[in-house]
Order: C-alpha cells, then sequence, then structure tokens
C-alpha cells in the first residue's frame, strides 16, 4: 500500500511500508549503498511526517518481511503480547514519540509496555526522535538481569573486560585480564573473541579464567565469543561455560548467514541453563549485532539498516539475555561513515534494545577507515552513558590487537563513571573494595604494597 | 600522575597497550600522543592515493601492466566496495586472454602504505617461489578490492589469482599485506569462503620470505586438487595459522 505527503507543490510518494521507514532513516552510507535512502533531505522529511501520522497498529497488519518466509518475523509476530500493547494500541507513531516522552510514562509503564510493542515500532518511532530524544526515554527505561552479578541497575554502568590477543595465547590474555581488574572493568563479563573458533581453544580460555576467577573469588561470569556450535561442543566436552555467545541478525537468511537459526539458539540456552552455574541468576544469553549486518549478507529484504538491526533485538530478546550489545562502528565506513553516523547509530540501537527490554551495552568503536576518532568515541560513551547504557567495552589501551579495531578502554571507563557518578554491578564493587583496587571514595586506585591487590598482581607475574 | 603502571611487566606477554598509567582517571600526556600517532599512520595509509606507477617501476618487470577499478576517488572506493571489485573498461581492455597458470595481481586494498613499501619486494619473493609456474603479466591495480582479482585472472585465462593488497590498517601496524589466493576465479561468483588467505604479511609480523614460501605450498596444493577455499584449508593441517576470513564471520567479520 502506497504513502504519500503533499508538501507545498510536491506529493512525495512511498510505495510500501519498508520504504517509508527507509526514506524516513537519518542519513547513512549503507542504507545509499543498499539505494533504500531518501533521495533528498526534503523527500526524508516528507516520510517523517508521513510516518508521524501513520497509526502503530500498521506495523503488526504489514510485516516489512514476510510471515511465510522468515521465522524472525514469525518469531515477532507470535510472541506479540496484545495486552500489553493495549496501553499505545489507539497512537500514531507521531503521538507514541509524544507519550514516550511525557511526565506520566514512567520506569514502570515502560516495562509494562517492551513486550507489547515490535521491534518495527521501535525502530519507527525512533526515526521521529532527536537524539536527546532517543537518551531522555532509554534513561527513564530499566532493564535488570543477573547471572553471577546483577547487570544494570540504575546508577551503575558496567563494563565487558575484552582481554583479546591476536594468537589466544593465555598468558597475553591473563595479562589483559589482571590489567583489566587492577583498572576496575569486567563486572559484565569477561569476554574474549578468539582468534582461532575451535573447540580446543574456547575450552582451554575459559578453564584459564575460570581458575582466575575461583582463586580470586571474582563476581562476574566468562564467555568466549565463539560461534554457538563451537560453544554448544565445549558444554558437551565438560567446559566451564557460564554464557553462550552468537552474533545475530533480523532475517532468517542473515541469521544463516551466521550459520545459525532460533533453533539452535534454543539448543544452546537450555545446554548453558542445564549447568546451572549462575549464582544470583539464570540469563544465559550474549548476543552481539550491528546495523549493516543483514545488508552485509544480502538478506536485508530491502529493510532498512536501522530496522533490521530492531528485528535482532526481537531476537535477542526470545532469549532473557544477560548481555546484548551493538558493535556499532566495527562494521565499517559503507554502512555507518563518520563520527556523526556512529554517533546517531548507537543512541538508537541502545533505545531500540532498552524500550524491547533487553540489556542494552554498546561497543563504542570505530575502524580505521571509518572517518571517525577518539573524540567521538569520548562524545558517544558521555552521551550513552547519561542515556543509563548497561554496559560497555573495556579495551586494553581502546586498542584491540586482535580485532584491529579501536573501542573504548578502561581508562574510559573510569572517566564515566567519574563524570556522571556511575559504579560498577554492586557485587564487583564489594570485591573491588575487599581487593584495596577500589578506594573508600570510590575511586579505582589499587593499593598495591601488601594488599590483595599486589597479590593478584603477583599471581600473574608467576603465571 | 605515573607514567606506567608498576605492572607494566606483564606487557611482555602481549602486544596490547597495558600499563599506561594514569593521569587521574585519563591517560598520562606521552600514552595520548603515542595512539594519536599510531591512529595517524593508519588513517594516512587508508587514504593516500596509491602510486601504481611508482610500484611497477620498482618492481621492475618487463609487460606489467597498470589497472583501475571503477572507484574513481577513495571516498567512492570506501562507500561503495563494489567499486573496488570491478576494472574500469579502459583497463579491461588492456588485457590480453592467454593460457597461464597463475596471475598475480597487487593492489592497494584499505593500506596504500603496505603496497608501497612492501609490494614489489613481496611480488618478486612470489614470483622466484614458484619459478615453474607459467605467470600472465604482473597487474598493479588502484582502488582494488579482493575480488578484483578474479576479473583480472580471468580477462587473463589464468588459473590462480593471486592478490597482494593492503590490510585494512591497525594501530600496531598500518603496513600489512594480505595475501589471497583463489583457483579459477570467476567475477560475480567466487565467494570468500572460496579463497585462502594469508594475512599480517609484513616485516614486523609473517617476514615476506616466509610468506612466500607458505604460498607456494598452497599454491601447489590448489593446483593439485583445482580448488581452494574450505576444502584446501582442511587438507593442510600442518598449517593450521591459515584460514579463510568466512571462519571468523559469526564472531566479527575483518574482511575489507
Amino acid at each position: 500500500m502506497p504513502y504519500s505527503q503533499t508538501i507545498g507543490n510536491t506529493r512525495h510518494v512511498f510505495d510500501d511500508l519498508k520504504t517509508l521507514l527507509a526514506r524516513a532513516s537519518p542519513a547513512r552510507s549503507g542504507d545509499k549503498l543498499a539505494g533504500l535512502a531518501a533521495r533528498s533531505a526534503e523527500e526524508r522529511v516528507a516520510a517523517r511526517m508521513t510516518l508521524a501520522d501513520l497509526p502503530l497498529a500498521t506495523f503488526l497488519d504489514h510485516p516489512l518481511v514476510p510471515y511465510e518466509e522468515d521465522e524472525v518475523t514469525r518469531l515477532i509476530q507470535d510472541t506479540h503480547d496484545k495486552h500489553a500493547f493495549e496501553l499505545v494500541k489507539s497512537l500514531t507513531v507521531g503521538a507514541f514519540r509524544d507519550w514516550l516522552l511525557s511526565d506520566t510514562t514512567t520506569t514502570e509503564v515502560l516495562a509494562a509496555l517492551a513486550r507489547g510493542l515490535t521491534p518495527e515500532m521501535a525502530a519507527g518511532v525512533s526515526k521521529l526522535m532527536r537524539n536527546q530524544d532517543l537518551i531522555a526515554v532509554a534513561r527513564k527505561i530499566s532493564v535488570v538481569t543477573r547471572f553471577n552479578n546483577t547487570i544494570g541497575l540504575p546508577g551503575r554502568l558496567s563494563a565487558r573486560l575484552q582481554p583479546n590477543h591476536p594468537t589466544d595465547d593465555p598468558k597475553g590474555i591473563a595479562a589483559s585480564i589482571v590489567d583489566g581488574l587492577l583498572y576496575g572493568s569486567g563486572d559484565a563479563v569477561i569476554g574474549i573473541n578468539p582468534a582461532t573458533d575451535n573447540v580446543a581453544v574456547t575450552t582451554n580460555l575459559l578453564r584459564m579464567i575460570d581458575e582466575i576467577r575461583n582463586r580470586w573469588k571474582i563476581p562476574t561470569q566468562s564467555c568466549v565469543l565463539a560461534h554457538v556450535t563451537t560453544t554448544l561442543r565445549a558444554i558437551d566436552e565438560g567446559a566451564p561455560v557460564d554464557l553462550v555467545f552468537q552474533s545475530i541478525a533480523g532475517s532468517e537468511a542473515a541469521n544463516r548467514s551466521f550459520g545459525i537459526d532460533l533453533a539452535i539458539l534454543k539448543e544452546a540456552r537450555e545446554a548453558a541453563l542445564a549447568l546451572k552455574r549462575g549464582a544470583v541468576g539464570n540469563n544465559v544469553m550474549y548476543f552481539e549485532t550491528g546495523q549493516g549486518a543483514a545488508l552485509s549478507a544480502n538478506a536485508h529484504h530491502g529493510v532498512d539498516q536501522q530496522t533490521m538491526e530492531a528485528r535482532a533485538y526481537g531476537v535477542a530478546r526470545h532469549f532473557q539475555p544477560l548481555l546484548v550489545n551493538s558493535v556499532v562502528g566495527f562494521i565499517g565506513p559503507e554502512y555507518l561513515f563518520d563520527g556523526k553516523q556512529i554517533t546517531r547509530a548507537g543512541l538508537e540501537d541502545h533505545f531500540c534494545g532498552k524500550l524491547l527490554g533487553l540489556p542494552m551495552g554498546v561497543d563504542i568503536c570505530y575502524t580505521n577507515h571509518a572517518d571517525a576518532d577518539q573524540d567521538d568515541m569520548d562524545d558517544l560513551l558521555t552521551l550513552l552513558a547519561v542515556a543509563g547504557c548497561t554496559y560497555i567495552m573495556g579495551v586494553p589501551g581502546a586498542d584491540d590487537v586482535m580485532l584491529s579495531y579501536q573501542s573504548t578502554s578502561f581508562h574510559d571507563a573510569l572517566y564515566v563513571r567519574s563524570a556522571l557518578n556511575l559504579r560498577p554491578a554492586p557485587e564487583f564493587e564489594a570485591w573491588l573494595q575487599r581487593m584495596g583496587i577500589m578506594d573508600e571514595s570510590g575511586r579505582v586506585r589499587p593499593r598495591l604494597q601488601g594488599g590483595e591487590a599486589q597479590r593478584l598482581l603477583n599471581y600473574a607475574r608467576q603465571k | 600522575m605515573t607514567d606506567h603502571d608498576d605492572w607494566y611487566a606483564l606487557s611482555a606477554f602481549t602486544p596490547a597497550r597495558l600499563a599506561l598509567g594514569r593521569a587521574g582517571n585519563a591517560l598520562p600526556t606521552s600514552r595520548v600522543l603515542e595512539f594519536e600517532l599510531a591512529h595517524a599512520r593508519a588513517r594516512d595509509a587508508v587514504l593516500r592515493p596509491f602510486d601504481s606507477k611508482a610500484l611497477a617501476t620498482q618492481l621492475d618487470r618487463p609487460g606489467t601492466i597498470l589497472l583501475r577499478t571503477q572507484a574513481t576517488d577513495r571516498q567512492i572506493y570506501l562507500m561503495n566496495p563494489d567499486t573496488g571489485r570491478t576494472l574500469d573498461d579502459t583497463s579491461r581492455a588492456q588485457l590480453e586472454r592467454g593460457a597461464y597458470d597463475a596471475a598475480l595481481v597487487i593492489a592497494d586494498g584499505l593500506s596504500s602504505t603496505a603496497v608501497d613499501e612492501h609490494g614489489a619486494a613481496l611480488a618478486r619473493a612470489v614470483l622466484n617461489a614458484m619459478p615453474e609456474l607459467e605467470w600472465a603479466p604482473v597487474t598493479v591495480v588502484r582502488g582494488g578490492r579482493v575480488a578484483v582479482g578474479d576479473d583480472v585472472a580471468s580477462a587473463l585465462g589464468a588459473d590462480l589469482a593471486i592478490v597482494l593488497i593492503g590490510e585494512r590498517p591497525g594501530l600496531s601496524a598500518a603496513d600489512s599485506i594480505g595475501i589471497y589466493l583463489t583457483y579459477a576465479p570467476r567475477p560475480g561468483v567466487t565467494k570468500d569462503a572460496d579463497r585462502n588467505c594469508i594475512s599480517n604479511v609484513r616485516p614486523g609480523g609473517l617476514p615476506l620470505d616466509a610468506a612466500a614460501t607458505r604460498l607456494a605450498w598452497l599454491a601447489r596444493q590448489a593446483r593439485h586438487l583445482r580448488l581452494t577455499g574450505v576444502g584446501l584449508k582442511e587438507d593442510a593441517p600442518e598449517i593450521p595459522d591459515i584460514a579463510t576470513d568466512s571462519s571468523n564471520l559469526s564472531t566479527r567479520s575483518i574482511t575489507e
């Protein structure tokens, strides 16, 4: 069904809902690459005006990717909570934006709504929101998850310790882990991207982290971000798996290009649950996503990249993850060209994930062929922390020496916690204090002379 | 302020930036500037125009052909990767079809610095490592991506495409070359999983001669088995560090 908007003497026509959404999207190179972007600045605004008048319920009646062809669409439609949707059923997309921002739409109201929204509704309304709107609404949303600690409480910001090494050398990885711990990072997860995706490497690294964690009683979880099938085999062989990781995307075909489907995610979650390793909760999944993933697999079905990204969150929430993060600037300039596009996408991804009920973190990052630098990362880091972002990455010196890209550092986490008075997860914070890594005033200043931190360091040196 | 933390010794175990010290919660000035220098070199490597003629002069091999792709400038190259996978019409017209074992293609990719600095030396090492092959004329492509090798090799009538290409620069190295080996390449049909890759080729990483030796082994296997990609990898257990980029796709892809 075509949609149209007349501005002055120009009638702007949008052939269908997915075209309307794509034209309404803020400019980004991936939509241009796909031939979906607005062809003029005015057309973009015309699309937004049209979208603002569209009833929210339209998204239920007009799936962007056909129900018969795509299991992600089926999952979204079949698990939609009609009762929860009653709250906003009568609103247009534009009125929904106003409703989200209003004083009476509180943390509790947003929690009750989450399952009543589809990813397409979240993506749709985000296209009418300025950056400050994405921040203002996201910071009202609370999503708390638990495994060995509690992630996402108000006033907290967690950090994934990402100790990658170009050849998966356990000593090198352990050195980075200790550095990160001494800088107060690691409460979200100690998560390694393996250079080689196989069962032996995965098991070996998991055992190594487990030993450090048990020896020092660190209240956090570990993860080797191997393919889900690798992790399943590692579980079979008795590896100490806390979280099952997988990259996911917003269509069945895109997920197939990752070598996965919903059934394998379900199987993996059940296998991890059966290990009963969580000390305080049972959120056992860790997902990563990123705008452009579906397009890069030619599996976007003519849908803009931000809406496809929100559909990935529809997949994620079905599996009750501990952690979900967009790897926002990793994919490269053909999808997000520069700091401005990366910043916008990071705020959209965080907002949409939170609105749909996910414990949303962001890998605030860029590659060297994108037009971005550390200043852009500082900006996005600060904005996301104001927005209540669940967690960020902690990479030594912000330089990932295995994946060759720049993310946020242990130092960056200290900066933003200090600037906005945010603290790590409570169990981890207590551990940092016990170890003498965090002082009485909450600053991370490891006390090395004769303290526990010194013993941790000696242990690392001897390993 | 401290310049490096007390546990600086741990950095002996990894190239990662450990124990950087601090000024308050921030990095000390010297660490900030080191990082900025590394990033500046990486950006320059990505953006500096590739002088393909200078490389051909350096290589000094008769019959070498200079080619261009449809990426007419660096911005187009970065925003539309397909333009770097296809030759422009003038360039294609320069290629005469023959019957060759292999075509050696040198392309700037995402680091002109890498090919400027090591491209000619690596090309010589590769040619010397496989004297038994019937080589097509060497080609030097400006604005090229890996798949442009398919276009070049099929136009030249070569069984194997061997592409030496600048890899996306990291902060620790802006001068890495990746070598991609493809048997019976077909433009638009050949997939990344059909290739074998040797990456991080640079004096400070995998040395050029070692890379050429490894490539020669792979090329002989490829010609024997009449394939490259996943099938070849499985038959080469003694060199497990050779993998196609597709192995990394499901976690985080760093293909160009």
